[in-house]
Order: structure tokens, then C-alpha cells, then sequence
């Protein structure tokens, strides 16, 4: 047996909008098959996973809470990977925007004010801009792969944090614990509504996300996004610059991801640790792919995403299967995505060699 | 044995497995697949030798699963990209994410065990030779492995009408699949070789470098491994060079930590991942040079039209 694939004359819409259900029905049959094997009932891990944590009003707080860095990271690399610039390094923006915002919070802790947490913010994206700005400024005027540098950038952030919460940034009176002092409360971004933890973040996300949507289907820059993302060539006759391009798309993406960073850890955390992150800036990557690059499907994309993180904790509570699996859904979900975005460009046949030698001979 | 030996022997054991990777990289990319997956696929390499080796007692069949589950990755991957023409990037990005996340899960319950190391096997008469003799020829399998592998790419690349012929499918997959070159099964075979090299790097990790398993025990070596095929410009006995270039970094690093030289040790552990970058920009600012060196086809989709 052999596939063939056969162009189709016009792009599917049907299946444009199709292929990231069907991912996700194939993703939730194999999960269902993994939890078999793991010896567990499939029907009920996946309840456990996939619906459990969405019936109850704080655990919906926590979806939001999850998806609000995952929607911001994703809406910011959409731009990028529609103009074609790879930048998978929003884990090292998100870390360098929360460094950055916190300076105020951790530096100068005794200063309250109300421009505080405006302020963070803004250093947030600025942090996470300049952070990207490296493998941007390398790619555009070094020539250097911006996929290799934007992910060894992000094991030099990681280690940064590492640095600054166990030496300089060490809060003196936690008893040698590697945090800084928890935030004042005027650094701390409050919550949106009354019933539970969701924080500002999750509007930011939203914003985010129909401003995208908008620039990409209304003005000229998201024309230009998509046109050079197709053929740099043909953007350069219209009057493009790729080398433009290549920063405003980076540091688009590195701001809204420091923004999430520094949203998350005023927002959620309230101090820096160590460690900030379960792989927001990677899963992104995949939230981003299977909103089909679209700001609003991304918005829906994020949900769903944030929805394994808390199904894995779920998962570990309620069926005693390890919260690692989360990473293996994630995984498995992004395959399908990309394998059934095949459906919308191409027919695929299943050739059998002997149906095919039959039909050449009928052709002669 | 002094002290510059000893060194010398941890700078080859901390370089093999970035010179297996990359050769196999080496040869995806040749015949025009970039596969960004390395890095998942070297995990998964790691993991399955690790457990192959705790349930069988011998490392040897953890060497044949390493290089099993590195394969049977590359294949999901050529599936994906070659059958199903999906984007090269994004789904490398998809067989890291994947293997990261498949690692952890089938290495939960071998976390914190004792390992088994792969014994060196001592060659008669040249281990003999004074200095190099112990550093070269008192070696486990998968260093003489490592070494054997770039050889015989070199020799199948320059010197045999299959590479010739993947090389060409690497440079214009038009033009040898107008020759009459078949440019999917070339591309899968070699991007299967890939993966049981990056199989066979995650091995060494697992049973050599660290005899046992850690959560992300690759810690970006399949990326370092990418940054090298860039760097040996396309060419297997430069991945030997930057391998070890690398290898002796990341153990300068570590004995620089260990005599505490005051920098912390964050910032000294930044040090491969930093080197990385320099060394890509040095060799590719060259515009043209980089043209001329990286294969005409690589990471662009080909879907035969019938």
C-alpha cells in the first residue's frame, strides 16, 4: 500500500477548518489507547482529564490563569511564523520579561505607588523585546539561523533566573530559600473578577489576540506579514524589507511573551523562583499551530492547551497516572495538527500496487 | 594516568555523542531534510537504552534499543514530512516536544536507579602506546562506533555513486527525481540513518557520560548538534573537530566550576550554549559562503507529480 498525494486545485476550506477537530478527536483516541495500556479505564482517565477540571468555578479560574501566557506567547509567534521567522526561544522572552518587570517589585520594594504595576508591565515587554532582539539583529544583519540562537538563548535565560534568585535577588529574610521577596500589593496585577484567581493577564491575552486578528485582516503591515511569510521574493517587489520584517516580527513576538512572563509572575506567582515556567513558551509553539495561525483560533487553541496542564494535575489526583503525560498529549496533539493540515492543501489516495499497475496500463 | 589525560578522556566522552548526532544530521540534511527533532530524538535514545538496559542486565541490548527508538522517531517524522509533506520545522519542533514528553513518561520508574555503565573495550597492542593509547584505544563501543560512522559517511558521500546520488537529491530534488532518482525513498533512508545515530548519541548519554536517567538528560545537545553540521559546512570530518571543540568547552566549564574560579556557576554553564551562538555567527556572516556550502534543497518539500 502506498499514499498519494494529489493537489488540489483550490485550498479546502472545509477542512481549514475541520483539521484541528479532527486532531483533536485522533489525539483524544490515542490518549484513550496510552491510558489502556497504562492498565487505567480509558473512558474515565479521559473524564478525569479532559472535563473533570472544567466543572467546577475555581477550576475554570485556573484554565484562564493557564491559557492567558499560552494565548499571548502563541497570538505574538503567529506573526512570526506567518512571515516566516522561527522564533521558538519565547521561553527565554517570557523568563527576560519577567526578570525585567520585576525589577521594580524586587529592587525597589519599598516604592508603592499606582504606576508601579503599569510600569512593570512595560519593562516586562521591553525586557522580552530586547531578549528576542539577539536572534533578530543576528538573523538580519549576520545571516545566523534564528531557530538555533533563539533556543540556546533560552538555556542562557533559564540559568540567568537560576542566578539572579539564589544570589543578588535572594530575599534576605527567607531563610536561604532560592525566591525573591514576595510582591508588594501594588505589584501585583489583581484579578478580574470577583469569583476566583483569574488576574488581568487572561484580558491581555484577549486584546492581544483581537488587535492581531485585526492588523492581520485590516491593515497593510498584516498583508506585508503575509506576503513575505509566502515568497520574500514577491514581498520584495511589492516593497517589503524581509530585514524589517525580521524585527518587527521578533520583537512583536519577544514583547507579548515578556508580557506574559511578567503578567504570570505578578499575577500568579507573586515572587521569582527558579523555575517560572511548565514550558509556556514551548507549548505555545503548539498553540500557535493548532489555532492555524489564526489570533482567534489561537484564543481557543490556548484554552484547549491549558486544559491538558490541568487535566495532567488532575489525572494524577483522581487515576494516580503521572502528571507527565500532559507533555505527551501536547506532543501527540501538535503531530495531528500538522498531519492534518496535509488534508487542506492535498487529496490523499491509498494506492494499492496492484489497483496501480492495472490503472497505468489502462493509460497506455 | 596524569591529570591532562584524564581530561583529555572526559573531553572525548562528553564529544561523542555530538559527533554521532550531528553525522546523522548531517546526512538528513545532505539529502535536503532539515529534522530540528535531533534533540527528541537523542532523548528517546537515551531512555529506551537506559531501560533496555535495567530489564535485559546487558548494555549492549541498551545500544540496539537506543538506536530503535532513535529510528522508529525519524520514521514518524519522515512520515510526516515526506508522506504527508508537513512543514520540516514545525514537525521536528513536534518530535522534540514529543520525545521530551515520551521520555519522561516511560523513564518515570527508572529515576534515581543505580546504571550500567558500558565497559571499554581495550585494544591489544595499541592501547599499548604511551599517552594516546590509553585516551583512544581503551574506549567503549560507541566511541570506536562514532569514529567508524564519520569514516564511512565520508567514504559514502565523496566516494560511492549512492551519495553521489543523495547529494543530488540533497542539492535539486527536481533534477534526480527527473533523473530517475527515487527522491522519497532517498530522503527516508536517510533520515532514518539520522535517527539511529541520534538513537545511538542518547545511548552514550545513558550507559557512558551519565550511567543513569535524568529527566533531560540531552539538556540541548541536539541542538548543539544542529549549530554543528552548520558549522563542518555540510562536511563529515568537520563534525569531528567542532564535536570535540564543543566536548572540551563543556569540560572546561565543569573543571572550572569544580576549582570554584569565582564566577558563578550559572554563568559557566551558560558557556556551551553561548560558544553555540558565537560559532554560528563566525561562519555564516559569509552570505555567500553559507550559500555555496548548504545543500540547495534543504527543508523545501517535494511531492512527486504523477
Amino acid at each position: 500500500m502506498r499514499i498519494e498525494l494529489e493537489k488540489r486545485p483550490k485550498v479546502s476550506t472545509l477542512f481549514s477548518v475541520l483539521s484541528p477537530f479532527i486532531a483533536f478527536a485522533l489525539t483524544i483516541v490515542f490518549g484513550g489507547i496510552m491510558f489502556a495500556l497504562l492498565g487505567k479505564n480509558p473512558v474515565t482517565a479521559l473524564y478525569s482529564f479532559f472535563v473533570e477540571p472544567l466543572s467546577e468555578v475555581w477550576s475554570l479560574h485556573e484554565l484562564a490563569i493557564k491559557a492567558a501566557p499560552l494565548i499571548l506567547i502563541g497570538v505574538g509567534l503567529s506573526v512570526c511564523f506567518r512571515s516566516n521567522n522561527w522564533n521558538i526561544g519565547a521561553e527565554g522572552q517570557f523568563i527576560m520579561g519577567a526578570i525585567a518587570g520585576s525589577i521594580l517589585p524586587v529592587v525597589f520594594y519599598d516604592w508603592q505607588s499606582p504606576v508601579v504595576l503599569p510600569l512593570m508591565m512595560l519593562f516586562g515587554m521591553i525586557g522580552g523585546a530586547l531578549f528576542a532582539a539577539v536572534p533578530a539583529f543576528l538573523k538580519a544583519h549576520m545571516n545566523t539561523n534564528e531557530i538555533l540562537t533563539s533556543l540556546m538563548l533560552v538555556y542562557v535565560a533559564q540559568l540567568f533566573l537560576d542566578w539572579l534568585v539564589r544570589g543578588p535577588w535572594r530575599n534576605p529574610q527567607g531563610m536561604n530559600f532560592p525566591e525573591t521577596r514576595t510582591f508588594g500589593a501594588d505589584a501585583i496585577l489583581p484579578e478580574m473578577i470577583a469569583s476566583g484567581r483569574t488576574h488581568w493577564g487572561f484580558a491581555f491575552a484577549i486584546v492581544a489576540a483581537v488587535l492581531v486578528w485585526f492588523m492581520m485582516r485590516y491593515t497593510l503591515r498584516g498583508f506585508e506579514i503575509t506576503v513575505l511569510g509566502q515568497s520574500a521574493r514577491a514581498g520584495r517587489f511589492a516593497g517589503f524589507s524581509s530585514r524589517k520584517m525580521i524585527w518587527f516580527s521578533m520583537l512583536f513576538s519577544g514583547a507579548l511573551a515578556g508580557l506574559a512572563g511578567i503578567a504570570e509572575v505578578s499575577g500568579a506567582i507573586q515572587q521569582l523562583r527558579p523555575v517560572i515556567s511548565p514550558g509556556y513558551g514551548f507549548t505555545a509553539i503548539i498553540v500557535a499551530f493548532l489555532g492555524r495561525l489564526n489570533p482567534l483560533g489561537i484564543v481557543a487553541a490556548g484554552l484547549v492547551l491549558a486544559l491538558t496542564y490541568l487535566g495532567g494535575e488532575a489525572a494524577q489526583l483522581s487515576i494516580g497516572v503521572s502528571e507527565r503525560v500532559t507533555r505527551v498529549f501536547q506532543g501527540l496533539l501538535l503531530f495531528f495538527v500538522l498531519s492534518c493540515d496535509t488534508l487542506i492543501h492535498y487529496r490523499i489516495r491509498l494506492v494499492w500496487e496492484r489497483f496501480a499497475a492495472t490503472k497505468t496500463e489502462e493509460a497506455h | 594516568m596524569g591529570i591532562v589525560e584524564a581530561i583529555l578522556l572526559s573531553v572525548i566522552t562528553a564529544a561523542t555523542p555530538l559527533v554521532l548526532a550531528a553525522a546523522g544530521e548531517l546526512v538528513a540534511e545532505r539529502s535536503g531534510v532539515l529534522n530540528l527533532g535531533v534533540e527528541g530524538m537523542m532523548i528517546m535514545g537515551a531512555v529506551s537504552a537506559f531501560a533496555a538496559t535495567q530489564i535485559t542486565g546487558s548494555p549492549y541490548i541498551g545500544v540496539l534499543a537506543g538506536i530503535g527508538a532513535g529510528v522508529l522517531f525519524a520514521l514518524l517524522f519522515g512520515f510526516l514530512t515526506l508522506t504527508l509533506v508537513a512543514n520540516q520545522v514545525a514537525t521536528g519542533l513536534a518530535l522534540t516536544l514529543l520525545g521530551l514528553g515520551v521520555s519522561g513518561m516511560l523513564g518515570e520508574g527508572f529515576l534515581g536507579m543505580q546504571g550500567i555503565k558500558l565497559q571499554p573495550i581495550t585494544i591489544p597492542l595499541l592501547s599499548q602506546v604511551p599517552f594516546l593509547g590509553p585516551l583512544l584505544f581503551r574506549q567503549d563501543a560507541i566511541f570506536y562506533l562514532s569514529i567508524a560512522v564519520v569514516a564511512g559517511i565520508h567514504w559514502f558521500l565523496f566516494r560511492s555513486r549512492a551519495g553521489l546520488k543523495l547529494r543530488a537529491v540533497g542539492d535539486s530534488h527536481a533534477s534526480a527525481h527527473a533523473l530517475g532518482v527515487d527522491v522519497v525513498r532517498t530522503r527516508y533512508l536517510a533520515v532514518l540513518f539520522g535517527g539511529a545515530c541520534a538513537g545511538l548519541a542518547g545511548a552514550q548519554l545513558s550507559l557512558v557520560y551519565t550511567p543513569q536517567w535524568v529527566e533531560n538528560m540531552s539538556a540541548g545537545r541536539g541542538w548543539i548538534a544542529l549549530a554543528l553540521v552548520v558549522f563542518a559546512s555540510w562536511r563529515p570530518w568537520r563534525v569531528v573537530a567542532g564535536g570535540y571543540l564543543f566536548g572540551a568547552v563543556s569540560i572546561s566549564q565543569l573543571h572550572a566550576q569544580a576549582f570554584g574560579i569565582g564566577i558563578p556557576s550559572q554563568f559557566l554553564s551558560s558557556l556551551p550554549y553561548l560558544a553555540t551562538i558565537i560559532v554560528l555567527i563566525l561562519i555564516s556572516h559569509n552570505r555567500r559562503m553559507t550559500l555555496i556550502n548548504t545543500p540547495a534543497s534543504l527543508g523545501k518539500p517535494f511531492v512527486p507529480d504523477r
